[in-house]
């Protein structure tokens, strides 16, 4: 069984997006796209804004992700484990889909007894295990993110060690928006290795608006990209290629 | 969909409430609710053939790889560090579909508390007990991934250390998926997330610090080395154990037989020390040693090998010269 390449955003934020379109319409367009969306919500203490956590909860939802809010300081582990579980969660419905193929409409995990189960779980897990994975990372770098970047920082190279210890490749990539001077910029471009970010994300600038929707939409624009460029050099596989634009 | 809400648990039944299996029909009836996670909650139940841990969990995924990991663990030969499986099943609670499945009950207190209440100098033989565990499991191709002492418990009776939550072991060569900030050694930048047995002998000896500190602390700095020695050397219960927790803080254990053999040598090695100076005759082991009596030592042992390779050649020369001359003879 071959899953391909596994495509995810991971939306790093901590409230309501204010500019552009409907982030979860945006997300929805992702899905569609063959990429899932994960969000994780940062919060403070004790203060969840119902209504940012709801629409975190949307945009997950219609990406077809999964969401979680979490204080800043367990950040790390949580970082790792939406990933893995979203993860889990396509590779699973790969093979959910091939189970109906198997034994019919109502193939699916739950349906067999569970003696049965552990062998199909056997599968899942080794294709999580070999499968490869292209992360691409939007960070909301508005000004009340300014005190978590450190963190989200430390989680994201926390990611990067979790995810390198599999057997297949990963390929990660950093957004920030608001950027400078666009709605997003691109901070890191494909690349196997996070440890760049250390020396980027200390000297970002925060403030301005939250164009969550816009910024979705150049994440998947920056996955077709990388599909394009793939197509033209289909020989080199190891290699990784300085974006030309 | 698959949203989570870490701020709820989902179980929260009632004690009383009787669950039966869709599958086997077996019935089990709650007592008492031992514990709840993000993915689900165990609980004390009553079953036909007496008290049972009973673990129902959200996704069917979780709880079916728990329970074959367990049932591959039990299948070995003798003591288990883990509890036996008895079996899985799925129950219908109302309309949800809720899976579950049964092991063993361990009764007994968990490892800090055992720890903290009977005194420091059970840290030592519980995880000398650990380790052999351990080196059962490793040759079995797993290792336990997420060690902690809330994880571990003392069973009564017998004083023996077991485990009670299997959820992270994993396959050797595969990536570590679930694990504790303290007790992970890419937490502290002195190592990768793959699955060796190094990850779990770096755990045990994180929870040798834990046992000593109960109150965790955080990482000062990326590389976290300088920082748990130093908190090693100030305890005093530990920092006998130094060049151990060393070793296997530093990845040099590639056996948890390895650091189980060092772990009773330095507490065997110990006692003699403590004998020696009752009787004033300083008999010191090799672990005790310092470490410039050692390199003069091994100067002694060169210089000795010198002299024996020239005795051997001159033996060899005169004996070559005598056949020589002797031959004419």
């Amino acid at each position: 069984m071959n899953a391909g390449i596994l495509k995810q955003i991971l939306l790093i934020t901590d409230g309501c997006s204010n500019q552009g379109g409907d982030p979860a319409a945006a997300a929805a367009l992702a899905r569609e796209a063959g990429i899932t969306i994960n969000v994780i919500g940062v919060m403070e203490r004790d203060i969840i804004d119902e209504k940012g956590a709801a629409e975190i909860q949307n945009i997950a939802m219609s990406g077809g992700g999964v969401s979680q809010i979490v204080y800043t300081k367990q950040l790390s582990q949580t970082v790792q484990m939406v990933t893995r579980k979203a993860m889990t969660q396509t590779i699973q419905g790969i093979v959910n889909k091939e189970l109906k193929h198997i034994l019919g409409s109502n193939g699916s995990i739950e349906a067999l007894p569970p003696e049965k189960r552990g062998d199909v779980l056997e599968v899942v897990d080794e294709l999580g295990e070999t499968v490869d994975l292209d992360i691409l990372v939007l960070v909301d770098t508005s000004a009340s993110m300014k005190p978590k970047l450190e963190t989200v920082k430390e989680a994201l190279l926390d990611l990067s060690l979790s995810l390198n210890a599999r057997m297949g490749n990963n390929q990660f990539s950093v957004f920030i928006f608001p950027g400078k001077r666009k709605e997003t910029e691109k901070l890191l471009d494909w690349t196997p290795k996070l440890e760049s970010l250390a020396a980027i994300f200390p000297k970002l600038q925060t403030g301005g608006i939250t164009p969550t929707g816009p910024a979705i939409h150049e994440a998947i624009r920056h996955f077709d990209r990388k599909r394009k460029l793939r197509g033209y050099h289909t020989h080199d596989d190891g290699q990784y290629f300085e974006e030309s634009i | 969909m698959m949203t989570d809400n870490t701020l709820k648990n989902p179980f929260n039944d009632p004690p009383g409430t009787v669950v039966t299996g869709k599958w086997h029909k077996n019935r089990y009836r709650l007592l008492k609710r031992l514990g709840a996670g993000a993915n689900g909650a165990v609980y004390l139940a009553e079953s036909a053939a007496g008290p049972v841990a009973l673990k129902v969990g959200v996704s069917t995924a979780q709880v079916a790889s728990e329970s074959s990991v367990l049932k591959t663990i039990s299948k070995a030969r003798g003591q288990s560090l883990g509890p036996s499986f008895l079996e899985a099943d799925d129950w219908e609670r109302g309309r949800e579909i809720i899976p579950f499945y049964v092991m063993e009950y361990i009764d007994g207190p968990d490892l800090l508390s055992f720890v903290t209440g009977k005194g420091f100098s059970w840290a030592a033989v519980l995880v000398i007990q650990l380790l052999s565990d351990l080196q059962h499991l490793h040759e079995q191709g797993w290792i336990f991934g997420d060690l902690k002492p809330e994880n571990l418990l003392v069973g009564t009776p017998g004083n023996r250390i077991r485990c009670i939550d299997p959820g992270g072991m994993t396959k050797i060569g595969r990536s570590v998926k679930e694990f504790t900030e303290f007790f992970d050694r890419g937490y502290w930048g002195l190592g990768s997330r793959k699955a060796e047995p190094s990850y779990d002998l770096f755990s045990v000896a994180m929870v040798m610090i834990n046992l000593a500190y109960p109150n965790r602390f955080l990482k000062k700095q990326a590389n976290g080395f300088p920082q748990l020695m130093a908190a090693v050397r100030q305890h005093a219960g530990l920092c006998k154990f130094e060049a151990v927790l060393r070793k296997a803080l530093g990845g040099g254990y590639r056996t948890a037989f390895e650091m189980r053999q060092d772990m009773l040598m330095l507490l065997t090695s110990h006692r003699e020390k403590k004998k020696a100076k009752t009787t004033h005759r300083p008999e010191k082991s090799k672990l005790g040693q310092s470490r410039a009596k050692r390199r003069r030592f091994r100067k002694f042992k060169k210089f000795m090998a010198a002299m024996m390779i020239i005795l051997m050649i001159s033996v060899l020369y005169w004996y070559y010269t005598y056949g020589q001359i002797s031959i004419p003879f």
